[in-house]
């Protein structure tokens, strides 16, 4: 079980939603998916993303403006 | 309500803002895993323009109408406030300096998630614009092929 962590810090909408896409099209089913985010639309967007994608989201906080989420690939 | 797992976009116009409305969704749409389809017709058309001139017989007219639209995703401007493409380099200058993806990073960035682009045979006619003028990894077809898509589609927007 393999674990990834992006940077999106910096990205504007759609770009951090690319990224966590292209990551999870590379990972295997278990394996964690950590990213960080400062564009504050992805707090809903993640949550609607894993929703449709049927990827678990296991922890979601925000930190000094940055957004912190762990996803599991299913 | 169940999920169709595909979005159809028809991209009709070639400004600056309202095609970013379109490839951000376009990208957004293939980043949820859908399957995306953009039908570009009449001024959406110049969009997927080369950025160089591509040297094609022509006649007058198509070839005046050529020369007086813009070429490839980096040229449009603004549909409201461009003041003579003043507004549309202060948008530009604002969108990078707040990291925001260009048109045409986010026209790469949607082809290279497998969107599938198609450009309006009739309208390429009409406005004199060649196959060869147009960038690569495009379907060419008409508004049957398009409305196949849109069938299947749980989405459908005209931009």
């Amino acid at each position: 079980m393999a674990e990834y962590t992006v940077n999106a810090r910096g990205l504007q909408c759609p770009g951090p939603l690319v990224a966590l896409f292209n990551q999870s099209k590379v990972a295997s089913p278990g394996d964690i998916i950590k990213i960080e985010v400062t564009d504050q639309g992805f707090k809903k967007d993640v949550q609607a993303w894993c929703k449709k994608t049927g990827n678990e989201l296991t922890e979601l906080k925000e930190e000094n403006s940055c957004i912190f989420a762990t996803i599991v690939k299913k | 309500m169940a999920d169709s797992g595909k979005k159809t976009i028809i991209m009709f116009s070639g400004e600056l803002d309202k095609a970013m409305a379109g490839f951000i969704i376009a990208n957004g749409a293939a980043a949820m895993g859908d399957e995306v389809t953009m039908f570009f017709t009449f001024w959406g058309l110049n969009l997927l323009r080369k950025d160089e001139k591509v040297p094609v017989k022509k006649g007058f007219l198509e070839g005046m109408f050529g020369w007086m639209m813009p070429r490839g995703a980096g040229k449009p401007g603004l549909s409201k406030m461009n003041f003579g493409g003043m507004g549309k380099m202060m948008m530009k200058k604002i969108m990078k300096d707040k990291n925001v993806n260009s048109l045409p990073e986010l026209l790469a960035s949607a082809q290279a998630m497998g969107v599938k682009m198609i450009a309006c045979t009739m309208s390429m006619d009409v406005m004199g614009i060649r196959k060869e003028e147009m960038i690569d990894g495009l379907e060419f077809a008409g508004v049957a092929t398009y409305l196949g898509e849109a069938d299947q589609a749980g989405v459908n927007l005209f931009i």
